[in-house]
């Protein structure tokens, strides 16, 4: 199979989608001629024009309300914020109108937009330009929030959100872009709710998101060298859930640590281990442990900034403390 | 160039520190072009009239609010070059012990409130700084530094609103360069810029920011009379950034033409202009200007030096500074 960068997965998806249907179009800073900062949207003013692709004055909150007042009336918007951490400025947009407004008018209305931004630190990038805030809106009723993990999952899962009649987020690893996976070339769709089992293994599941898969798998393929066969998961979508894909596999390694690069309190680790305890408790052997990123603003310094996130090794160290019971005393 | 009443040593001063900023701006896109700087970083070059121009009507018990492209309206509020240096390649020593770094700097002896990555970001914080100058009787003004990209942020309205309604001694500072990012200004911003703090009832002004007199005769007026409390005020700097919109973006013909940015640098470069005026009037010499000049470019090497053998924040240092003691 032919393989692509996920960045033009993106670019992919979008461009079926608008040929496919004509109330479709992005809007957002840069995303016309220079086709965003990272070269993502390249290439699609030129086919659909700049009455499809439009280029905003830096000014969130106001096209992100324009975005839900368009997916309202009948067109669906894909929305291109930046950097992650601008979710921030739009709150209000999203999470008091988008999110509601289907529910607050008794199913009358629908608000079916994407918003498409990205997430994750290690690119020197510093603090307001380095988060990973999925939980933020994971928490918030009325969203839907996709999480691709590679080139594969960024098209499929991209073409699903903009046929979604609901409000999409969606977070691309902003160091991913660049990452080539199988892609085909006839077409597919990702349905939400749908986690996929990356790797089998019997002894501890590693679910993980985003960027994090790759954290993941890396630690699966050392620590099966030292016996341990991990069960790596994403769940592709963390609203929604596929809590029975997880919790089948944690009832049969009875160990699970959760990785996401959200900071870890109050996220989206954290509810999902909460979950495995709820619905999992009788078959676990220890605790379910959360791994995100550290509850600090995320520093500029590269000294600092890599022991923020989760890596490999501290997986690997975290899960052979698992597997040789030695957490089960711990708390 | 507008004609101020001031002495040589003021003039030396602000062609002093614009060389300061050039260099420090040549001196730090040499550390990214050779792979020695973590990310990315974005070029005052082009612009220093500006900063210059207003600083220098500044005391440092004066604010100013920065933005992304800050290193030159630090240099201008009186920084050095090591801790700057220091704290671009994320350094102990450096202003915000590195974990700020060329987007975040403040220093707060000199008050530098800080560089902002969110545009538009700092125009609460300025205006609230100019509250409690009020508030507490004190007697200084806040400068808020932003791009004409920012102007877009619904922000700058609800607190010029709130500025004018209480008279702030706050100065908003639009430094127009033609671009944000990769878009023409004519193409984000609707009507004009002036025109809308007018409609707040800010008195407003338009100045050529390559003209650093210009620029420096008008901010102490406007700086004097904030003092009597007669702010806010709204100054729209014309300018230009030479480099891309970060070091990063060498290819940029696709927004704007290579023969622009010549006519910027050969015929409108503030510091090329003033060196001329201060030599035709007879206040510096060709000869003390290179001495001057080499001097800036010894003093930036040295802090380089310094910073590039200048050690990491211990990792112990990760989780300090979340919360205030
Ligand atoms: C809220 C927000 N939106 C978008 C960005 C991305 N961004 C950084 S600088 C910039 C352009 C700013 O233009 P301008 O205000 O004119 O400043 P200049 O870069 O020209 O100095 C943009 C869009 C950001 N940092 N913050
Ligand atoms: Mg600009």
């Amino acid at each position: 199979m032919r393989e692509i960068t996920l960045s033009q997965a993106v670019n992919e998806a979008i461009a079926e989608e608008m040929r496919r249907d004509p109330t479709v179009f992005l809007l957002g800073e840069d995303v016309a001629e220079a086709g965003t900062p990272f070269k993502v949207l390249s290439g699609l003013v030129e086919e659909f024009g700049t009455e499809r692709v439009i280029d905003t004055p830096i000014a969130e909150p106001g096209f992100m309300g324009i975005a839900v007042g368009a997916a309202m009336t009948g067109a669906r918007p894909i929305v291109d914020l930046m950097f992650g951490d601008f979710i921030f400025l739009i709150m209000d947009q999203l999470c008091n109108q988008a999110a509601k407004i289907h529910y607050m008018s008794g199913g009358k209305l629908n608000v079916p937009l994407v918003l498409r931004t990205n997430m994750g630190a290690t690119r020197r990038s510093a603090a307001q330009h380095s988060q990973s805030l999925q939980a933020l809106v994971a928490h918030i009723p009325g969203l839907k929030v996709a999480m691709p993990s590679s080139a594969y999952e960024a098209k499929g899962l991209m073409k699903t959100a903009i046929r979604d009649n609901n409000p999409v987020v969606i977070f691309e690893d902003k160091l991913m872009y660049q990452d080539k996976a199988p892609v085909p070339e006839e077409e597919y769709l990702i349905p939400f709710g749908e986690a996929h089992i990356k790797r089998e293994g019997s002894d501890i599941t590693l679910i993980a998101t985003s960027s994090m898969v790759q954290v993941a798998e890396k630690a699966a393929a050392i620590l099966s060298k030292e016996g341990i066969e991990a069960e790596v998961i994403d769940p592709r979508t963390i609203v929604p859930l596929d809590e029975a894909t997880l919790i089948q596999s944690v009832k049969k390694t009875s160990r699970a640590i959760v990785i996401d690069e959200g900071h870890q309190s109050y996220g989206i680790t954290s509810e999902i281990a909460s979950r495995l305890n709820e619905k999992a408790f009788y078959h676990l052997d220890t605790p379910v442990v959360r791994m995100g990123a550290m509850d600090v603003p995320i520093p500029f310094s590269p000294a600092l900034e890599d022991i923020t996130v989760p890596t490999p090794d501290r997986v690997i160290e975290m899960a052979c403390k698992l597997c040789s019971g030695e957490m089960i005393h711990a708390a | 160039m507008a004609k101020t009443k001031t002495n040589t040593e003021d003039y030396l001063r602000m062609y002093r520190q614009m060389m300061r900023i050039r260099t420090f701006e040549d001196t730090a896109n040499q550390l990214y072009l050779s792979a020695k700087m973590p990310g990315l970083t974005h070029m005052y070059s082009g612009e220093e009239a500006v900063a210059v121009g207003i600083c220098e009507a500044l005391t440092d018990d004066d604010r100013i609010t920065s933005t992304h492209r800050g290193h030159g309206h630090c240099v201008a509020k009186g920084a050095n070059f090591k801790e700057m240096f220091c704290e671009l390649l994320g350094k102990e020593e450096g202003y915000c012990r590195g974990k700020g770094g060329s987007m975040h700097i403040a220093d707060q002896s000199h008050g530098n409130l800080g560089a902002n990555a969110i545009v538009g970001g700092s125009m609460g914080i300025a205006t609230g700084s100019a509250l409690r100058a009020k508030l507490l009787g004190q007697d200084d003004v806040t400068v808020c530094f932003f791009g004409d990209g920012a102007t877009a942020q619904g922000l700058l309205y609800e607190v010029m609103n709130m500025a004018a309604l209480w008279n702030l001694p706050v100065i908003y500072a639009c430094e127009n360069n033609g671009y944000s990012e990769y878009t023409k200004t004519e193409e984000i911003a609707a009507g004009s810029i002036t025109a809308r703090a007018e409609a707040f009832g800010i008195e407003a002004f338009k100045v050529d920011g390559q003209d650093v007199l210009a620029v420096n005769e008008l901010t102490q007026k406007l700086v004097a009379r904030c003092r009597k409390g007669e702010g806010p005020f709204f100054i729209e700097l014309e300018t230009y950034r030479y480099h891309g919109h970060h070091v990063g973006d060498i290819n940029r013909e696709y927004y704007r033409s290579k023969d622009e940015e010549k006519d910027w640098k050969e015929n409108r470069d503030p510091i090329i202009r003033f060196r001329g005026y201060l030599v035709s009037e007879g206040i510096a010499t060709e000869d003390e200007i290179e001495a001057m000049n080499a001097e800036i470019e010894k003093d930036a090497s040295e802090a380089v030096a310094y910073a590039e053998a200048a050690k990491y924040p211990d990792v112990s240092e990760v989780d300090m500074h979340v919360y205030a003691d």
